[in-house]
């Protein structure tokens, strides 16, 4: 935290500004940058009815990259997001097949499915000591493998239950889509824990130096297991979402997550080496990416052409505010 | 200790892929319902050089402790422009094929110059360039399709004097063109000491940055190689999202059954190729135990997860708790 005395301009503007995260801002200002861009090409793009459409399409990746930053923040990554989201979707679904008992069990069972993936993921990084990039690919191969020989291959025929539906789709509040008011209530959940509780303490102190936080005294294994096992439970939830949202699971539905999920925490400045991060960036992430995704699918641009465009902009971004200090 | 212990302490990693890998392809083979014949042997060597290829391609990266996940979209990137102009006279195709290599060798540098240029993450920066190149593949062929020229194909995927396998004496070419000269040169002796302590070696002198750059630049060199026989057995080039991930993810499981690794700075390319076939070999013993193919990848995964598993036996080496935390 940079909150040594800063003198002359700088110590006389607002508290809040001088505190805020250059990062933070920069992503801010990018997502201003992509509106007014926007509103050029097409007078709708600032009006409210869309803008609050795309608040919603951007909850569910802001639930999914909620347990990613979580993990991130550790030092350590989530390769298994992909199958962990279409696992949650198609067990809740799968669920929902087994009479009334089943639909009511849906959600949970679906949520569940995505922990069982986050422990394992857990188990190897705290007590197997096994690099987190490797053995969450080999969870995402055991999921998909899973799923495969689950549905046969085929996308699952079974449809979300009406509650799934209601929770992606429906308004509780008028005017505010639901998605919205649960990404919300996780963010605000999640700010807690991270800046209130001991538990979130310790998540930053493990991703500066996990030495120093186990000397401590603290039990950093349990730390990095409970943390893997909610990454795996919120994207299962974020599948879950997505399958009342389209009322049905799909086999590759979590593929589209992955790279947007991690590119929104490392663009909203949470550093990929851990311990430094803030909430409000991941927010800010997540917008800009589901902006620039509504720009380039706007434009009509081909799924290449999309591709290209965002890993360069994630690149160019990161070369802009992520690097790494010079060796010297 | 004598000199022929350390050579063994160095390749244990080497030679137990070695042995895991002819152990299965014993298995395997005595249970082909066509037994060990030329033609056994030469499709499962068609199958295997791909991942090889891919495989020793992670390898160079892997020992600058870092990690490509832009491997399988370089195979697929070059596949699909191999599939363009690998085609017509002989200039043409050799052209063409020089072409690729290029593409490849470019891909590489890319991904070098921004890891160690631009001080990015290998993760992130792999992850995102993937995605940049699976754009440009699918922009070469949104649909499958494209031909190659079928003379040279034929060739490098037939049989040497009916017998021996074309495509394993290109990979042996490949090894010693390639990876002999690099890991016996200075930059590839600075790959694996920026892999083992990147202060260390940076202290000592080591040109770290130009043998990382090189390791980057021959992986995606290698890939591309990969990218070609890919070309070269399939006749088109198609861009499969979902091919190239599971290409970046089974490279990453032949290395580490190749005995290289993930922290840098150990294992050899050798080994890593053994590790490929390995895999390979062990994903196609469903077939000839007749199991239903949909329990290919569920098996392959599982397979996966033991593999990776294997390193926690180092734990019970550790004698302070401390060393757990690298």
């Amino acid at each position: 935290m940079s909150e040594t005395t800063v003198g002359g301009i700088a110590g006389r503007m607002p508290k809040f500004i001088r505190r805020a995260d250059p990062a933070v801002l920069t992503a801010f200002a990018c997502i201003v940058l992509l509106l007014f861009v926007g509103s050029l090409y097409s007078r709708s793009f600032l009006s409210p009815e869309y803008l609050l459409q795309q608040l919603k399409v951007a909850s569910f990746l802001g639930i999914i990259a909620t347990g990613m930053m979580l993990v991130i923040l550790l030092g350590q990554i989530d390769l298994s997001v992909p199958w962990s989201v279409a696992a949650g979707a198609m067990m809740a679904c799968a669920a929902a097949a087994y009479g009334p008992v089943g639909v009511a069990l849906a959600i949970p069972f679906g949520i569940f499915c995505g922990v069982a993936i986050g422990i394992v993921n857990g188990v190897g990084v705290a007590y197997l000591r096994i690099p987190s990039m490797i053995i969450t690919l080999a969870t995402n191969a055991v999921a998909q493998g899973l799923m495969v020989v689950y549905t046969g291959g085929f996308s699952p025929q079974d449809s979300a239950t009406r509650a799934m539906r209601y929770l992606a789709t429906g308004f509780a509040i008028p005017g505010v889509p639901n998605a919205v008011v649960i990404w919300a209530l996780i963010g605000a959940a999640m700010v807690f824990v991270l800046t209130r509780t001991g538990f979130g303490r310790t998540v930053y102190g493990i991703g500066n130096r996990e030495r120093a936080a186990y000397l401590s005294g603290i039990d950093t294994r349990r730390v990095v297991l409970i943390a893997f096992a909610v990454s795996g439970g919120l994207s299962a939830f974020g599948g879950v979402l997505l399958a009342g949202y389209a009322s049905k699971a799909a086999q590759s539905m979590g593929d589209a997550y992955l790279l947007p999920s991690i590119a929104a925490v490392v663009l909203g400045g949470t550093s990929i080496l851990g311990g430094r991060g803030s909430y409000l960036g991941t927010v800010a992430g997540v917008i800009l990416i589901t902006l620039l995704q509504s720009i380039l699918s706007v434009m009509q641009m081909p799924e290449a052409g999309r591709q290209i465009i965002y890993g360069v902009v994630i690149v160019a971004m990161l070369l802009l505010y992520g690097r790494a200090p010079a060796s010297r | 200790m004598k000199d022929w212990r350390y050579w063994l302490a160095e390749q244990r990693g080497t030679l137990l892929a070695f042995g895991i890998f002819i152990v299965m392809f014993t298995i395997y083979t005595s249970n082909h319902p066509a037994g060990f014949t030329a033609n056994v042997v030469q499709t499962a060597s068609n199958k295997g050089v791909l991942l090889a290829f891919v495989a020793m391609a992670q390898t160079l990266v892997v020992i600058t402790a870092g990690i490509d996940l832009s491997v399988g979209m370089i195979f697929l990137l070059t596949n699909c422009l191999a599939s363009w102009l690998v085609i017509g006279t002989g200039i043409e195709t050799a052209l063409g094929v020089v072409a690729v290599l290029g593409t490849g060798l470019l891909c590489g540098a890319i991904n070098g110059a921004i890891v160690i240029y631009g001080r990015l993450q290998p993760i992130v920066t792999t992850i995102a360039t993937g995605a940049v190149y699976f754009g440009i593949a699918l922009l070469l062929r949104p649909f499958p399709g494209g031909s190659v020229n079928e003379d040279l194909a034929d060739a490098l995927t037939g049989r040497l004097f009916g017998v021996v396998p074309a495509s394993l004496v290109a990979l042996l070419a490949v090894v010693l063109v390639v990876w002999v000269p690099f890991s016996r040169s200075v930059l590839g002796r600075a790959a694996y000491a920026a892999g083992s302590s990147e202060m260390a070696a940076y202290m000592s002198g080591v040109p770290i940055r130009r043998g990382k750059f090189a390791a980057y630049a021959l992986a995606g060199l290698l890939a591309a190689i990969g990218g070609l026989f890919l070309t070269f057995f399939t006749y088109t080039g198609e861009a499969a999202y979902a091919s190239g991930n599971a290409y970046t993810l089974f490279s990453i499981a032949a290395v580490v059954l190749g005995g290289v690794s993930l922290f840098g700075g150990k294992g050899s390319a050798i080994g890593a190729i053994f590790g490929a076939l390995a895999f390979r070999t062990i994903g196609d013993l469903l077939f000839v135990f007749d199991f239903d193919p949909l329990w290919q990848p569920l098996f392959q995964g599982v397979i996966l997860l033991i593999a990776v598993s294997l390193g926690a036996f180092a734990l019970f080496r550790v004698r302070n708790r401390l060393e757990w935390f690298l």
